[in-house]
């Protein structure tokens, strides 16, 4: 049993209160339980595609975890049925709690008949792909790819997926690294493409 | 409090994760299984319902008889079923939301797998405290 030898205050971990969650880790601490992270996965895989499926794999566990404890903890258990909540959700609340930062989310939503044309312009405006299902978050400096010569980002794009997956809105989600001019770092694109049926049931929605 | 009551927990791929009677009256053999299949009955109206509002309490579903179906989903499409027939809304109400909160601690902990079935002995006795209370 984990605590036995240790003067712990309660005896289960169900009887312990949730936590406020104004918490902060140390950024080395989690830099450390990331490299190895990495670093156990990168022993068991022969090529870097392998690798990012299991960052994404990781990161897909955590997303879950982080969606039921954000919606009960700082949005009053209310949920999120449509599609730009949640994803409002996820670059606002998630991106806060998880890295402290705020991003900025570029959705290109150009709907059949025009009635939705939302554009958070960041400031770097890339060109847009026209898909309806597709949305992308960007980042210029993105936490995980501080460390590591390759992308990292996997396993942020996992939270992501996690995320929404749990919350019934199916996607796939994929980590690009986007050169800009006269920086010298590649800023960081998550890129969001939603399954058909969310698309679906957001128009049957209205 | 002499009431009937089957709660269940269904993940979000209709997989029951958690099962417990809590009611405190005798009860016949066939019950058991009826409740069971009335609250799988109530998962299709469940569905619909839950994407219509952003609250995750979402009072009576449905009826069978004089037995009554509560469900509580979260924002993980992890649904809460209860099939009672007390009135006792708040009571229920103030249940579903100390068992979510059981329930997050639980899925918190990284060597459970979502939406498997939660073994933990004392969550089961946690759960039926709170039922003797709310209930």
């Amino acid at each position: 049993m984990i605590g036995v030898g240790k003067a712990k205050q309660y005896a289960n971990v169900l009887d312990k209160p949730l936590s406020r969650g104004r918490q902060e880790v140390s950024l080395s601490a989690f830099a450390f339980l990331f490299s190895e992270l990495v670093q156990y996965n990168q022993t068991q895989v022969d090529n870097i595609a392998e690798l990012e499926r299991r960052l994404e794999d990781a990161g897909y566990a955590v997303g879950a975890r982080v969606l039921e404890l954000l919606c009960h903890r700082e949005k009053g258990n209310r949920r999120e049925t449509r599609l730009l909540g949640i994803l409002s959700f996820i670059h606002s609340t998630v991106w806060k709690v998880l890295f402290g930062k705020v991003v900025y989310l570029i959705t290109f939503c150009i709907w059949k008949d025009n009635l939705y044309q939302k554009r958070y312009v960041a400031d770097s405006l890339e060109k847009g792909t026209e898909h309806e299902d597709e949305y992308m978050i960007s980042e210029k400096e993105l936490l995980v790819n501080h460390m590591g010569a390759f992308n990292c980002g996997a396993f942020v794009a996992g939270i992501v997926r996690g995320v929404l997956d749990s919350a019934g809105f199916p996607a796939v989600v994929t980590a690009h690294f986007v050169p800009i001019e006269g920086q010298q770092r590649p800023r960081t694109t998550i890129l969001i493409k939603f399954a058909e049926e969310v698309l679906r049931r957001e128009a049957r929605l209205g | 409090m002499a009431s009937t009551a089957c709660f269940v927990i269904v993940s979000r791929n209709d997989i029951p994760i958690y099962e417990a009677e809590v009611g405190s009256v005798l009860k016949k053999e066939e019950a058991a299984h009826l409740h069971q299949f009335i609250l799988h009955a109530a998962l299709d109206i469940v569905q619909d319902l839950a994407w219509t509002t952003s609250a995750m309490f979402l009072k009576s579903v449905d009826r069978f008889n004089d037995l009554v179906v509560s469900v509580y989903v979260t924002a993980g499409h992890t649904r809460l079923m209860l099939l009672h027939d007390s009135r006792n809304e708040d009571g229920i109400k103030s249940f579903f939301q100390d068992v979510h909160e059981l329930y997050l601690k639980i899925l918190l902990n990284p060597l459970y797998l979502p939406g498997s079935r939660i073994t933990s002995s004392h969550f089961d006795t946690k759960v039926r405290a709170l039922a003797r209370k709310y209930l």
